[in-house]
């Protein structure tokens, strides 16, 4: 035979005739053989990342920002584990992620060789599904299916575990050949076309609801049902939230849009889903985070629930009509069933919502001692980089801030982890949607705690020339833990301090001395800054910049918006007490929802 | 809680009985018993697995088996619809002053002696739950050695066959 290729370039080929373009990883032992033909790879470029959350959180960001396969690269044992975090976050909020990792010769496998791990087995409840391939031959036709099971259905990470003498060896079998190779899963076919029985249903719950809301999360995103959405919205006339996940599936600056609802949702969208007579749930999940207390969550709601997953339907809360479809197909089906159907009048309704809406809006204090509000700066940040831009957050206060802050006009400008809740995921994730996007500006909104557990990935974007903007809100502190202490454990701030500003302690009480204790660094108190963000921006060949007082806001958002030629990091120095509201007290029901501390809202609105 | 009987059909791959058995442990689901093996097709087994759960924890259980990728197909079997069936071996103290009795009692259930010795006999039994704790019960007072038993293994009655569907769907992508 002439023709003949070895697995490795049988990967790469592969790769490419899925249709990936940009592959973020870091080579080692195992994967080796890989890289070589990598190098030569015309259509996918590699990006070569500084840690492997790194790539695999990258990835997710590329799949976030492009509704593509996002793929990373590791290999084998350590560098396998180091995806274990971002496998976990796409599987939490469904992202498509194909994972390539190197693995021990076939022969090594179970006598714990030099950097064995069994990758497959750990991913095992982290994955939608993984491969241990066993043959040089099949590599193409798991690839495909990787890539299959990624993105269809209910989107996921897919992981191939790649032994090194697979990737050696040497195959007949050519990508091109065969492409698309048929694909062997006879156990998975995953529904999308509702059933027309449960539309209709739902079409007359729809129409005969007093107190109806559409609860929308990030299932129509995945569904890319933005449009159709917004056409199901208008037809009917009733109020929209977004969860967490869905922020920009409906426009923020929709009459119809009453924000998003759960833990530190506005008082409108929690209220009206606590109120409701019909919740017509798209692409959601009923998570805790949303429903608060589950036994008191929408009490007097009949429940519609579309999902691509039957496994959510009736998981958390009955539902009185399921549906199991791509919500782009619920959601035309939807419109076309409500067409003949008569309108409902809301205006009873509605007029019950808009006062909440307009006695409880978002909102926060400006600081009384000059210093700045993080809210201001997120809130800014927005309206200057403007409803083009994409914004990626980490996880915490400032998360939640940037959820509530900027107004998302346009679906997949806004990225985070929702449901893992992985601190460190802004930095990477906003590299690899800039890759996927370039042309569009990228800010991650970080904090000073999220940001030093991946900012190594600076030194990947300045390399690689990827100029994302990273704004860390700097109160000092892990600020949503140190809210928790404040409301919920006498304020004895447990190491939570992180010394990155010169007002804060720079050591953990707690840690033997107790509340009170000073600062065992030997620096007074007041002179450092540990790291001191502008210079580690400086190290890692990025632009660093700080912001201490509100008047300087615009005018640094306006500086970093002006490089286009580096990767920005901008130090902003907040007020490190601020807190996040409304809140919803963890277990506690969405009827004690308090807009400020020990302050709820009076509902003293005539039923209806 | 209730007994559920679920058939399931499964690719014939490794790793699947690890992401079977993993899907009921983490989602706190307790397995009774699991038995698996080949069937007519070489591409499929089939696991049948005895769950103790309530109604709407089984929607669950079975919404998730469904989303395993290498699970075909899921059946529950009703108890009045299905042939039920589990196997003991057991080792039971028999010298000359009791072996009699001891046969006679495996002879009650249509049970039989595998093997024998000197002071004991290995009798094998098969049937349903009931029908073994009942012997067991009765071989008890002898003096039980050792004891195991098979998982359940259950077939619907009548002439349909749940690998028929599957086996064409597993023809179309071949």
């Amino acid at each position: 035979m002439s023709s003949q290729i070895t697995g490795a370039q049988s990967l790469v080929l592969s790769l490419e005739a899925a249709g990936a373009d940009v592959v973020f990883g870091i080579p080692g032992g195992a994967i080796l053989p890989a890289y070589d033909p990598l190098y030569d790879a015309e259509r996918l470029r590699h990006i070569l990342v500084r840690h492997e959350q790194g790539a695999g959180h990258a990835a997710e960001g590329y799949a976030q920002a492009t509704g593509r396969v996002g793929v990373c690269i590791a290999t084998s044992g350590p560098g396998a584990t180091n995806l274990v975090t971002p496998i976990a976050d796409a599987y939490m909020d469904s992202v498509p992620l194909v994972a390539i990792t190197g693995q021990v010769p076939s022969a090594a496998i179970g006598t714990d060789a030099f950097q064995e791990a069994d990758i497959c087995g750990i991913t095992l409840p982290i994955t939608k599904h993984n491969f241990l391939v066993a043959s040089a031959d099949d590599i193409p036709r798991t690839i495909a299916e990787a890539f299959h099971l990624a993105s269809t259905g209910r989107p996921g990470p897919v992981l191939v575990d790649l032994p090194k003498d697979i990737l050696q060896a040497t195959t007949s079998v050519l990508p091109a050949d065969i492409w698309p190779p048929t694909l062997c899963l006879p156990g998975y076919r995953p529904v999308t076309r509702p059933h027309g029985k449960q539309i209709r249903e739902a079409a007359r719950m729809i129409s005969a609801a007093r107190r109806p809301v559409l609860y929308v999360g990030g299932g129509v995103l995945k569904a890319r049902a933005a449009a159709e959405l917004r056409t199901l919205a208008e037809l009917t006339g009733i109020p929209v939230v977004t969860t967490l996940m869905a922020r920009g599936a409906f426009p923020d600056s929709h009459p119809q849009h009453l924000g998003m609802p759960g833990m530190h949702g506005s008082v409108a969208a929690v209220t009206a889903l606590q109120k409701s007579d019909l919740l017509i749930a798209l692409g959601a999940r009923f998570d805790d985070r949303v429903t608060g207390r589950l036994a008191s969550f929408a009490p007097k709601a009949a429940v519609i629930h579309a999902d691509i997953d039957p496994a959510e339907i009736g998981k958390n809360r009955v539902a009185d009509v399921p549906i199991v479809g791509d919500c782009r197909e619920v959601i035309n089906d939807l419109v076309a069933a409500l067409q003949g159907e008569p309108r409902a009048d809301l205006a009873g309704w509605w007029r019950q919502v808009d006062g909440w809406r307009r006695t409880y809006p978002l909102g926060y204090d400006l600081p009384t001692d000059g210093s700045v509000a993080p809210q201001y700066v997120i809130e800014r940040l927005g309206r200057i980089a403007g409803p083009q831009a994409l914004y990626v957050a980490g996880v915490g206060q400032h998360q939640m801030w940037a959820a509530q802050f900027i107004s998302y006009e346009n679906p997949y400008t806004w990225l985070n982890s929702g449901g893992l809740g992985t601190m460190g995921y802004a930095v990477p994730a906003a590299m690899g949607a800039k890759v996927g996007r370039p042309d569009a500006t990228v800010w991650a909104i970080d904090g000073d705690g999220c940001f030093q557990m991946t900012n190594q990935e600076l030194a990947t974007c300045a390399l690689e020339g990827i100029p994302i903007k990273v704004a860390i809100i700097n109160n000092g502190s892990l600020g949503m833990v140190r809210q928790w202490q404040t409301l919920f454990y006498d304020q004895r701030y447990s190491n939570t301090d992180l010394g990155t500003r010169p007002d804060s302690a720079g050591t953990s009480a707690g840690t033997g001395g107790g509340p009170g204790a000073g600062s065992a660094s030997g620096a007074p108190r007041g002179t450092r800054r540990v790291p001191d963000f502008v210079r580690l921006a400086e190290a890692l060949g990025c632009v660093g910049m700080r912001c201490e007082s509100p008047d300087e806001v615009d005018a640094t958002i306006d500086k970093a918006m002006a490089i286009d030629d580096a990767p920005v990091v901008v130090d902003f120095v907040v007020h490190r007490d601020a807190m996040v509201w409304p809140m919803v007290a963890a277990g506690a029901s969405n009827d004690d929802i308090r807009i400020a501390r020990d302050i709820a809202p009076d509902f003293d609105y005539e039923e209806l | 809680m209730s007994t559920h009987t679920l058939s399931v059909l499964v690719e014939n791959k490794p790793g699947v009985l690890a992401r079977v058995a993993g899907l009921f442990s983490r989602r706190g689901f307790n397995i009774e018993s699991l038995a698996v093996g080949p069937t007519e097709h070489d591409d499929v087994s089939r696991m049948t697995i005895v769950v103790s759960v309530d109604e709407l924890p089984l929607e669950q259980v079975t919404k998730q088996l469904n989303k395993l990728v290498n699970v075909i197909k899921i059946v529950e079997m009703e108890p009045s619809a299905a042939v039920r069936r589990e196997l003991v071996l057991v080792k039971v103290r028999a010298d000359l002053s009791v072996r009699s009795q001891v046969l006679e009692t495996v002879q009650l259930f249509r049970a039989k002696v595998v093997d024998v010795a000197p002071d004991a006999v290995t009798v094998e039994a098969t049937g349903t739950r009931d029908k073994l704790d009942a012997l067991i019960r009765m071989l008890e007072p002898f003096g039980i050695r050792e004891l195991v038993q098979s998982g359940m293994v259950a077939l619907g009655r009548g002439p349909r066959s749940i690998t028929d569907r599957s086996l064409r769907a597993l023809d179309r992508t071949a």
